[in-house]
């Protein structure tokens, strides 16, 4: 049982390192803004569960606030990347702006 | 087992510092946003870490109206962002 743990928060860890170097590393903000919603949120999830399998009479606590952050994280990076976009920022020039096009046509 | 527990706090605290790298450089403040809600995700499984750590589940608690009041300012953060264009 505790081998599953010490694998979840593993895998859990580093992912969120894997994601806080996207956010370093990638050029554009619509790229730091894929990569800071979804490595972190499953770098979170798995942490948490972890921990509930790590203490069985937590796994309740641990299932709320995991799911918690599993619904609550995507609706965040939704509504910023619809803020970034409306605010006026491009995308880089090798990539198509499909949000635009259908803005000007209708 | 306590050594196990140094790796996974040592990898959370290199991601935060990271984060920090992006936080304090973003050249637009939506970088900067970006860079608070992925610092609060992480605090997050950092806190349900630490109350394994400590054997105590009071931070659970702690943790949940966390990830609550982050959500929450993220989203008005957003909104501003969004109507402060609009005029």
């Amino acid at each position: 049982m505790s081998i599953i743990a010490y694998i979840l928060i593993f895998t859990g860890v580093s992912f969120s390192f894997l994601g806080a170097l996207g956010i370093v590393r990638m050029k554009d903000i619509y790229t730091r803004l894929q990569t800071s919603t979804k490595a972190t949120t499953l770098g979170a999830f798995a942490t948490i569960i972890g921990v509930g399998f790590l203490y069985p009479s937590w796994m309740l606590k641990c299932i709320a606030i995991a799911f918690f952050i599993l619904f609550t994280s995507p609706i965040a990076s939704h509504s910023l990347a619809r803020a970034t976009h409306k605010s006026g920022i491009k995308l880089n020039k090798d990539q198509i702006d499909s949000l635009e096009s259908d803005n000007k046509e209708g | 087992m306590n050594t196990l527990y140094s790796i996974w706090f040592a990898i959370l605290g290199l991601s935060v510092v990271l984060i920090f790298v992006r936080f304090i450089a973003g050249s637009k403040i939506q970088d900067r946003v970006i860079a608070l809600d992925m610092f609060t995700t992480v605090t997050t499984g950092g806190l349900v870490l630490l109350s394994a750590f400590m054997k105590s589940s009071m931070l659970l608690d702690i943790s949940l109206v966390y990830a609550i009041l982050s959500f929450v300012s993220v989203l008005v953060i957003a909104r501003y962002l969004e109507e402060r264009r609009a005029k």
